[in-house]
């Protein structure tokens, strides 16, 4: 089977094709990051008009790299949500329109559950079932995954999620949006040990997390160090982007270790933008090899949003004999462990 | 800052009520505490990503706005702010600035300020409902 995915739901125009014998044909991205990086964040309804704009050239362009035409296509995968609910319109009303056209099955894809299996695209992927890690700007959530479909909440984030918090970190010391990968840049010369961060919710039991305070606190540190001036000498705004970091993975780390122990899993996987960071990787497959675990992650380009893993994902789906009515779905708010699981539906959630 | 948070939720009925404040002041905090106070036992997320979470509570229905990602002031007529705007609910506003000429007046103005580690909070009531939640304000050491 031969899926075309379509990824609109936040700042990023993905699109791909996955062959279910021959794997990603092809993927093309747009990233709307410059549209946005004046305003230190995504704003939506900009966010909508470009989806129009860049949506159909991308699809054209897509099908010629993957060297078919709409003919060849058997099926097509839209993300349904969470996410924007005008950036999701739109690839909800163009996925929805050419599958009717080309008399073929849509599905709306739920966002997260493309983000979890985005390392199944890897060429060594983990096998069922295993924890997993979702970080990005808009989520940060620990999942016991059993099965496509068959996904249990374990905690998540009861305020700012992690990628958020980098964002918003990042504007306090005047870095560009994203800023993920700006604190990343700046802490490699960042001294670990002059500021000490709190690591927010480790010291009691529980697999929640909370980032809100780790923003104030560096609030705060970043006022007592500037004196009269805007911001801190460079030396302490790179000192400050490392604490924070390492606060920020040191609570990812341990909120997963807790994860693995109470679900007595052995893999992990992690996706979402936030897993591209490289000292969270680092850290993790030090960690985890300690107690007989392993981490898994898919390719940089996969672990921010992109098409591919909505073409896989949905390609499970519609292989497995699900697929949606004539409606355009967008579903802005939609909590994971709502999903149907693969196979038999009766089959007992575990 | 929840602790205000809840007297403030306890003599908030409906209308409108500005926080504004820099990254990281506590205006999320603040609306936790008062959702709180209105009945909510779950979390509070921070609405930066989707601009508004909505809470359908016994004692009403409560919107929590983030305009910290708004573009611009007309952005709020595409995402429908009247239909917020019902009169009925609770509108909570943080960056109400990115919002201004689209949004009406607030009765409360709540503006957070650091001081140190610590915040002052100034607190103006703009209409005779602001006047009123003012008055009814009980806050206690």
């Amino acid at each position: 089977m031969r899926v075309l995915g379509i990824e609109t739901s936040c700042d990023e125009t993905g699109v791909a094709v996955y062959d279910s014998q021959a794997g990603l044909l092809a993927h093309t991205l747009y990233s709307q990051v410059a549209v946005h990086a004046d305003y230190g964040g995504v704003v939506p309804e900009l966010a909508s008009r470009d989806h129009v704009r860049k949506l159909l050239p991308l699809i054209r362009q897509t099908l010629a790299d993957a060297n078919c035409t709409g003919e060849q296509i058997d099926g097509i995968a839209y993300t349904a949500g969470p996410g924007l609910v005008g950036a999701l319109m739109v690839g909800g009303a163009v996925g929805r329109s050419l599958a009717y056209a080309w008399n073929i099955p849509a599905i709306g894809v739920h966002h997260m559950e493309g983000h979890l299996l985005a390392p199944m695209l890897e060429t060594e992927p983990p096998d069922f079932p295993f924890v997993a890690l979702l970080v990005s700007g808009g989520h940060t959530q620990l999942v016991a995954v059993a099965g496509i479909g068959r996904y249990e909440i374990l905690g998540e984030s009861l305020d700012d999620a992690a990628g958020e918090a980098f964002d918003k970190a990042a504007k306090m010391l005047d870095l560009d949006y994203p800023g993920g990968p700006e604190i990343a840049r700046l802490a490699e010369r960042g001294d670990p040990d002059r500021f000490r961060f709190p690591r927010p919710m480790t010291d009691r039991p529980g697999l929640d997390f909370s980032f809100s305070g780790l923003k104030t606190f560096t609030l705060n540190t970043v006022a007592e160090h500037r004196g009269d001036a805007v911001l801190p000498d460079e030396q302490t705004v790179a000192d400050i982007a490392c604490a924070f970091q390492e606060a920020v993975v040191d609570t990812l780390v341990i909120k997963c270790r807790r994860a693995l122990d109470q679900t007595g899993m052995k893999t992990l996987v992690i996706a979402g933008g936030v897993s591209a960071n490289r000292r969270l990787r680092n850290k993790l497959e030090a960690a985890l090899a300690r107690q007989g675990a392993r981490v898994y992650y898919a390719r940089n380009e996969f672990c921010t949003d992109n098409g591919a893993m909505i073409a896989y994902a949905g390609c499970q789906r519609l292989l497995a004999g699900q697929h949606d009515d004539l409606a355009i779905r967008a579903i802005p708010r939609w909590p994971m462990d709502t999903l149907p699981p693969l196979g038999n539906p009766d089959a007992p959630k575990q | 800052m929840v602790a205000l948070g809840e007297a403030l939720g306890t003599a908030l009925e409906s209308g409108v009520v500005f926080l504004q404040g820099t990254l990281g002041a506590g205006k999320t905090t603040l609306c936790r505490g008062i959702l709180r106070a209105k009945g909510h036992t779950g979390a509070v997320k921070s609405p930066t990503f989707t601009l508004v979470e909505p809470y359908q509570l016994a004692a009403g229905t409560v919107y929590h706005f983030d305009l910290y990602r708004l573009g611009s002031a007309d952005e709020l007529e595409y995402m429908g702010i009247r239909d917020y705007l019902d009169g009925r609910s609770l509108c909570l506003v943080e960056w109400p600035e990115r919002g201004r000429g689209f949004l009406p007046e607030p009765d409360l103005h709540v503006t957070i300020d650091i001081h140190r580690q610590g915040r002052i909070l100034q607190l103006a009531a703009l209409t005779a409902a602001g006047e009123h939640i003012l008055n009814r304000l009980d806050v206690k050491e």
